[in-house]
């Protein structure tokens, strides 16, 4: 009787221990990559990205041999400070909301002279080839960094948007019929190491969205958010979104909509 | 000329941090492009960093080194408002050097 009974306690003891053990390891991850991005954290190469992208900026360029100086990405031509924090906006010249990148096209294409289309179906990089305006992005974003989200929902066309972007966001579909939510609507998952964050909490959002566009080290490759959405995309299987199109504008919208108030700490760096 | 390398140099207790950011695609020879040929190996070779003229560290890199290499380290005798030089060499011969102050 007694052996059993220390039988027992020794059981439990042991267990106990096991599953401290575990929580420990868990959490020693987590340390250990708290401590990676720490000591990463002055080692962004996506400055090089930004770098590049000031030139670009003010280096003429296309049929037209303009430069971007007198783009106007929402607070006026030529003022890139801060814009970023305040898009996607609605702009009364193209009578639709637009992202960085769906604004920086119609730059392109009313200054310089590209088509949209052109610019558009190179617009994501690889190892071989680096967008232009993957850099022009990377240079924008840089500039709002500290300065806290603050995105407009005043404009009817502002609030539509972000409502089918709220509705894209849950709608499921394709051949896993997967939403955006089936990932993201629940905390504390991942995918591999990857954190998923919860985008139906507003502190997981804000996270998120303020550490995008980013230096990706796996991929040794600057990405912008239209690259998270179009991967997001096809993770989910669904057909591929066309570069800034109205769906992933709104989708974006829902998100930096929700991310207010919170300061842009980008570009990122991800693993 | 490969591009520029961002360098950041803080002084505390004597001690003087150093953080170099460099800009190289590090190729290991073993990635094949989109037509299944190898690309050729183009790897930084050597690093040194300069303090007042001496040597402060040296060091040889090889194709386990990440794109865009960074790296920490420290070093003591120096002061604010000196100079810290970084010079790196690749096996194509290219070779790069900056410089930063040390704040």
């Amino acid at each position: 009787m007694n052996n059993l009974k220390m039988a027992a306690l020794a059981f439990a003891i042991l267990s106990l221990s096991v599953m401290a053990e575990e929580k420990s390891a868990e959490g020693k991850a987590a340390d250990e990559i708290a401590k990676y991005r720490e000591m990463i954290a002055d080692g962004n190469p996506a400055e090089f990205d930004e770098m590049r992208g000031a030139e670009i900026w003010k280096t003429s360029a296309g049929p037209k041999q303009a430069n971007l100086e007198l783009c106007n990405l929402g607070k006026g031509p030529g003022v890139v400070k801060g814009v970023y924090a305040e898009l996607p906006r609605y702009f009364p010249d193209t009578k639709r909301v637009q992202d960085l990148e769906s604004r920086l096209l119609t730059c392109m294409s009313s200054l310089q002279g590209f088509t949209e289309k052109e610019i558009a179906d190179k617009a994501i990089g690889n190892v071989n080839r680096k967008p232009a305006i993957e850099a022009l992005v990377a240079y924008v974003v840089g500039q709002s960094k500290g300065m806290p989200m603050a995105v407009s929902t005043r404009h009817p066309k502002e609030k539509e948007a972000y409502e089918i972007g709220r509705r894209i966001f849950f709608y499921r579909a394709g051949p896993y019929d997967f939403s955006c939510a089936t990932c993201h609507g629940q905390s504390n998952r991942r995918i591999r190491m990857q954190d998923l964050p919860n985008f139906t909490l507003k502190k997981e959002t804000q996270l998120a969205y303020t550490t995008w566009p980013a230096y990706r080290v796996s991929q040794g490759l600057f990405r912008s958010f239209q690259w998270r959405i179009n991967d997001c995309f096809r993770q989910q299987r669904f057909p591929e979104p066309q570069y800034a199109s109205e769906a992933t504008v709104d989708l974006t919208m829902f998100l930096a909509v929700n991310s207010n108030g919170a300061n842009y700490d980008g570009p990122g760096l991800k693993r | 000329m490969g591009g520029p390398m961002k360098i950041r140099a803080s002084i505390k207790d004597g001690v003087t941090e150093v953080k170099v950011l460099m800009q190289h695609e590090m190729e290991t020879g073993l990635r094949k492009d989109d037509a299944g040929k190898l690309v050729p190996a183009w790897i930084i070779t050597e690093v040194k960093a300069l303090h007042k003229g001496r040597t402060i560290l040296e060091g040889q890199f090889g194709t386990a080194v990440s794109k865009n290499p960074y790296l920490v380290f420290h070093f003591k005798g120096a002061a604010k408002g000196e100079k810290v030089t970084v010079i790196w060499v690749d096996n194509r011969g290219d070779t790069r050097s900056d410089e930063a102050e040390i704040s």
